[in-house]
C-alpha cells in the first residue's frame, strides 16, 4: 500500500503552514533523507525529508498552497513493486481530518438538497480569512433577509456563536454590534457598515500603476503581532545616554588576544541587558491577563533583519554566559535566521528584546514591543559627541538607547532602574565580568 | 457545631438548591446546603417523582385492562393501593438517598435545620430550638413553594387533601373532586380516574390545563371526558361543607348558576405560594411580589450577595427551571465567563396525565398576541405507524412558526410519550433552528418522533402522511 506523506508540524503549536516548494515531481525516485519539499510557517522555512524509499506516486497539494493543515496528506509514495493503480484506493481516505472541508461539504448538502422549501437555507458562512463563522440558522436567516453579512456581527452565544439576539442588535444599532465581545474574533468588523458589500481589502487606496505583493507568512505575523502590540500594550519610553569609550577599549583589548572570537558591541549589550534584568527580576516578566508571569531564566531576543522581514532568535540564559559564548551563539543564530533555518525553539520565548539600528547610523529610535514580551531596548549608533564632564566640555563616544516598556508589567521607576543598571555595565564593562 | 465560613450557603435542597451547591463545589467554592426536612425537596419527596411512580401504576393497570386487545388474557387484575403508595415512597426515598450521596461526593456540607438570613453574609440555622450562625460570601435562597390554600377550604388531611395527602391516600375515593386543572390537579385526577374513582375536575378558567395551547386543552378535555371524568369549566367552588363521611361542594358557573355535589375526598390544587416567610427577608432590600422574590436574569435579589432561585422566584414553577437557574446563578457569582441567562421560552413543560401533555415556547394565541404572522402545523397520532402499533392512536402534535423568519415559536403535544419527545423541539429552539433544519432532520422510522417531522412539514403544506 502506498505511503502517505503528511504535512509535518514544525513546532508543537503549529496547526497549518504553507507548502512552499516541491523538490520532487510525480514519478521521481526518492530515498530516505532526500528533500521532498519546503514548508513555510510564519517564522521559518523547513525542509521535508523522505523517511522511506519509493517513487513519488501523486502530489496532492500543489506548491504555493497556503494554510495546509498539519497531518493532512500532501503526497503518496509508491513502494517498490507498486504502480499507480495502487493509488486508486487512496483517494477516498484523506481530507476527513480537515474541519473546513467538512463544513463545505455540509454547506453543499444544504444547497443541493431537494427543494424542501422555496427558499434555500443560507449556507454556513465563512469569515473573510476562510474560517467558519459559527451562527445559528435563525441568525443567518434574519441576517440574510436584512441584507446583513453575518461575518460583520459579533457573536455572543456559546463559543462566540452569532445568535438571533446579536443580529437583532446589529440591525437595531444600524450596523454595529452592541456588546463588546470578549473574543476579539470580529472586533475589526465592529465598525464596518452593514451596507459595505465589497470587502474592504479589495478596495485600492488610490489608482495608479502598482504591483500586488502577496503576503508571506512572516509578513502576516509581523502585521498581526505588532498591530496587536501597539493596540493592546500600553507602551511608554525611556531614553538614556551611555558612554562607550571604556567598552570600546575593552573590546579592542579582548579581540586582540585571540582570533577565536570577535566580540561585537552588541554582544556587550546583550550581556549588559541580561545582567540588569538579573538585578531586577520584576522586569523579567510578562503580562498574563489576570496575572504577571515572572521568569527565572533570562533569555534575550535579538532582532535580526532578514530577507522579507525580521526575526528574533533568542540568546538563552544570557546572564550566565561569557561574552565569547554569547558572541558565538549570536553568530550561529543570525546565520540560521538569514537562511530561514531557525528552529521554533530558537526564536520562541524570551521576555526582553534588543533591536539595534546603530549600524545604519540611526541615533535613537523607539521600538514596538514584541508580544508577549514586556520590554524592548532600541539601540542607536555609537558616535563621538561633545559632552560636559566635570564642568568641562569634552568629546566622548556616546550611544543612546530607548527602552519601550509595557506599563502593565513595568512601571516608570522600574524601567528607569533597569536602564541605570544597564548604563552602569556599559560604562564600566569590567563589572560585567564579575 | 462551631461557627463556620463558606463561600456559598444554599437554603433549601430541592432541585434548585442541591444543584446550586454541587455546581459551586465543582467550581471550587466551599459550599453548604441547609435542609429542614428531606434532601431533594418537594420535587423528589412530595412532587414530581412520587407522582410519576403512582402514575406508572395507573399506566400499567390501564394496559392490563386493555390486555385482551393485545392478545393477552388477564383475569381479575386489581390495584393494591397500599403497595402502590409504598412503591412511590420507596422511589422517593431512593432518590433522596442519591442526592445525599451526590452532595457527599462533591464535599458539600449538609446542615439540618431551618435556615434564614441573619444579617450581611450570615445565615442562622435553627435545629431543635438551637441556633447556629454560619457565614457565607454568597447566599442562595431556594426554599421553594407550597400549595396555595383558599379560605374555608384548607386541607384537613382527612377529606380535603393537598398534594401531600393525595400522595399517600388511605383509600381510593369513590367520588373525588379535584379543584384546579393545572398540572398537579390533572395528574391526580388522571391517577384516581385510572384506579376507578368517579372524578370531577373543576376549573375556574374556560378550559383545562389553561397554560397549554387551546387545541391541546380541548383535545385533553375530550379525552378526559371519554375516560369518564366530569369537567366543570368556568366554575368556581363557593364552599366545601364537611359532613360525617363526605364533603358537599357548592359550585358557581360562569352564568352565576349555583349547584352542589357530594364527594368522598377533595384535592385542592389551586396553585402554589412561595415560601418567603421566616427566612429573614425583613429589613433587607429583597423585594417580594405576591409571595415570590423578585430577581434579575442572574437570580440576584436587591440585597448584595443574596440570590433566589426556583419556585421561590417567578414562573414557570418547574424543577428543571430551578436546576438550570441554579447553575447559571452559581457560575455567574463564581465569575465563570460567558454565562447566559435562562431563556424562558425554551423551558419545556410536561404533564403526566393520560394522555401525556408536553409543550415548549409560545401558544398559538400568545404568538398571535405578540404580532407574529404564523405558520401552524398539526399532525395526529392516528397518522403514525408506531402509534397505531402501540395501540396509542390518540394524540396531536402542533408546531408554530414565525412565517417571516421560520423561527420555531412553539410546539405543543398531547399523546403517548410526548413528555420524552418534547426535548427534540427544546434543542431545536435553543439552537435557533428554522423550519428548514427541522425538515432536513432525518427522524427514524418507525417512531413517534416522525410526527414531530410531519407536523413541521404540515406547517409548510408539505405533509406526507395525512
Amino acid at each position: 500500500m502506498p505511503i502517505t506523506i503528511t504535512m509535518p508540524a514544525l513546532s508543537p503549536t503549529m496547526t497549518e503552514g504553507k507548502l512552499a516548494i516541491w523538490h520532487v515531481k510525480e514519478g521521481d525516485t526518492v530515498s530516505s533523507g532526500d528533500v521532498l519539499a519546503e514548508i513555510e510557517t510564519d517564522k521559518a522555512t523547513m525542509e521535508v525529508e523522505a523517511v522511506d524509499e519509493g517513487t513519488v506516486g501523486k502530489i496532492l497539494i500543489e506548491a504555493g498552497t497556503d494554510n495546509v493543515q498539519v497531518n493532512d496528506p500532501i503526497a503518496y509514495l509508491l513502494e517498490e513493486g507498486e504502480d499507480e493503480s495502487a493509488l486508486e484506493n487512496m483517494s477516498a481516505a484523506p481530507a476527513a481530518s480537515k474541519p473546513e472541508t467538512a463544513a463545505e461539504a455540509k454547506a453543499e448538502v444544504e444547497a443541493s438538497a431537494p427543494a424542501a422549501s422555496n427558499t434555500p437555507a443560507p449556507a454556513a458562512p465563512k469569515s473573510g480569512d476562510g474560517g467558519r463563522i459559527f451562527s445559528s440558522p435563525l441568525a443567518r436567516r434574519i441576517a440574510a433577509d436584512a441584507g446583513v453579512s453575518i461575518g460583520d456581527i459579533m457573536g455572543t452565544g456559546p463559543h462566540g456563536r452569532v445568535i438571533r439576539a446579536d443580529v437583532d442588535a446589529f440591525i437595531a444599532g444600524g450596523g454595529k454590534s452592541a456588546a463588546p465581545s470578549e473574543a476579539p474574533k470580529a472586533a475589526s468588523a465592529a465598525s464596518a457598515p452593514a451596507a459595505a458589500a465589497a470587502p474592504v481589502g479589495t478596495t485600492p487606496p488610490h489608482e495608479g500603476e502598482r504591483e500586488e505583493i502577496p503576503l508571506t507568512g512572516m509578513r502576516k505575523t509581523i502585521a498581526k503581532r505588532l498591530t496587536e502590540a501597539k493596540q493592546t500594550i500600553p507602551h511608554f519610553y525611556l531614553t538614556i545616554e551611555c558612554e562607550l569609550d571604556n567598552l570600546l577599549a575593552m573590546r579592542k583589548e579582548l579581540n586582540s588576544r585571540s582570533d577565536d572570537y570577535k566580540i561585537s558591541v552588541n554582544d556587550f549589550i546583550i550581556r549588559a541587558s541580561a545582567l540588569a534584568l538579573k538585578k531586577l527580576p520584576a522586569a523579567n516578566a510578562i503580562w498574563g491577563g489576570d496575572k504577571i508571569l515572572q521568569y527565572k531564566d533570562i533569555d534575550i531576543s535579538v532582532a535580526v533583519a532578514i530577507d522579507g522581514g525580521l526575526i528574533t532568535p533568542v540568546v538563552k540564559n544570557a546572564d550566565k554566559r561569557g561574552l565569547a559564548d554569547i558572541s558565538e551563539d549570536m553568530k550561529t543564530l543570525a546565520g540560521k535566521a538569514r537562511d530561514g533555518k531557525l528552529m521554533p525553539e530558537e526564536y520562541q520565548g524570551g521576555c526582553f528584546s534588543i533591536s539595534n539600528l546603530g549600524m545604519f547610523g540611526i541615533k535613537e529610535f523607539s521600538a514596538v514591543i514584541n508580544p508577549p514580551q514586556s520590554a524592548i531596548l532600541a539601540v542607536g549608533a555609537g558616535e563621538q559627541r561633545p559632552i560636559v564632564k566635570d564642568g568641562e566640555l569634552t568629546v566622548a563616544t556616546m550611544m543612546s538607547v530607548t527602552l519601550s516598556c509595557d506599563h502593565r508589567v513595568i512601571d516608570g521607576a522600574l524601567g528607569a532602574e533597569l536602564l541605570k543598571y544597564f548604563k552602569g555595565y556599559i560604562e564600566e564593562p569590567l563589572t560585567m565580568m564579575l | 457545631m462551631s461557627d463556620q465560613n463558606f463561600d456559598l450557603v444554599v437554603i433549601g435542597s430541592g432541585p434548585g438548591g442541591y444543584v446550586a451547591a454541587i455546581r459551586a463545589a465543582q467550581l471550587g467554592l466551599k459550599s453548604a446546603v441547609i435542609e429542614r426536612e428531606h434532601l431533594g425537596g418537594i420535587c423528589l419527596n412530595w412532587g414530581c417523582i412520587p407522582t410519576k411512580a403512582l402514575l406508572r401504576t395507573a399506566d400499567i393497570y390501564r394496559n392490563i385492562q386493555h390486555a385482551a386487545g393485545y392478545g393477552i388474557k388477564v383475569d381479575g387484575a386489581s390495584v393494591d393501593l397500599e403497595a402502590t403508595v409504598k412503591r412511590s415512597r420507596q422511589v422517593a426515598a431512593q432518590l433522596s438517598g442519591g442526592v445525599s450521596g451526590l452532595l457527599k461526593k462533591n464535599k458539600v456540607t449538609v446542615l439540618e435545620g431551618h435556615g434564614k438570613l441573619a444579617g450581611k453574609g450570615k445565615v442562622a440555622v435553627e435545629k431543635d430550638g438551637k441556633n447556629t450562625t454560619i457565614s457565607a460570601k454568597h447566599i442562595i435562597l431556594a426554599t421553594g413553594a407550597r400549595a396555595r390554600t383558599l379560605p374555608g377550604m384548607e386541607p384537613d388531611g382527612k377529606f380535603i387533601w393537598s398534594y401531600k395527602e393525595a400522595l399517600v391516600p388511605d383509600t381510593t375515593p369513590k367520588r373525588l373532586l379535584v379543584v384546579g386543572s393545572g398540572a398537579i390537579g390533572i395528574e391526580f385526577a388522571s391517577f384516581f380516574n385510572a384506579l376507578g374513582s368517579d372524578v370531577t375536575v373543576v376549573e375556574v378558567m374556560d378550559r383545562v390545563l389553561p397554560v397549554e395551547d387551546k387545541d391541546i386543552s380541548d383535545f385533553a378535555e375530550k379525552s378526559f371526558k371519554k375516560q369518564g371524568m366530569t369537567i366543570k369549566k368556568g366554575t368556581t367552588v363557593e364552599g366545601l361543607k364537611r359532613s360525617a363521611n363526605h364533603v358537599t361542594a357548592t359550585f358557581k358557573d360562569a352564568k352565576g348558576k349555583t349547584s352542589t355535589g357530594d364527594y368522598d375526598r377533595v384535592i385542592m390544587a389551586v396553585g402554589i405560594v412561595g415560601n418567603v416567610e421566616n427566612i429573614g427577608l425583613e429589613g433587607t432590600k429583597i423585594k417580594v411580589d405576591r409571595t415570590h422574590i423578585e430577581v434579575d436574569e442572574f437570580s440576584r435579589t436587591g440585597e448584595e450577595g443574596v440570590y433566589a432561585i426556583g419556585d421561590l422566584t417567578g414562573p414557570p414553577w418547574l424543577a428543571h427551571k430551578a436546576s438550570h437557574e441554579a447553575v447559571i446563578c452559581v457560575e455567574k457569582l463564581a465569575g465563570v465567563k460567558d454565562v447566559h441567562p435562562l431563556e424562558v421560552q425554551n423551558i419545556p413543560g410536561c404533564t403526566y396525565c393520560h394522555p401525556q401533555v408536553a409543550s415548549v415556547g409560545l401558544t398559538e394565541a400568545a404568538a398571535k398576541e405578540k404580532g407574529y404572522k404564523l405558520k401552524v402545523g398539526r399532525f395526529p397520532f392516528i397518522g403514525n405507524g408506531k402509534a397505531i402499533a402501540l395501540g396509542e392512536p390518540e394524540g396531536l402534535i402542533k408546531t408554530i412558526f414565525d412565517e417571516k423568519t421560520g423561527e420555531l415559536l412553539g410546539a405543543h403535544m398531547i399523546g403517548a410519550e410526548v413528555t420524552e419527545l418534547i426535548q427534540g423541539y427544546g434543542i431545536a429552539k435553543t439552537l435557533e433552528t428554522t423550519e428548514l433544519e427541522l425538515m432536513h432532520t432525518v427522524f427514524p422510522h418507525p417512531t413517534l418522533s416522525e410526527m414531530m417531522h410531519e407536523s413541521v412539514l404540515d406547517a409548510y403544506g408539505k405533509v406526507i402522511h395525512m
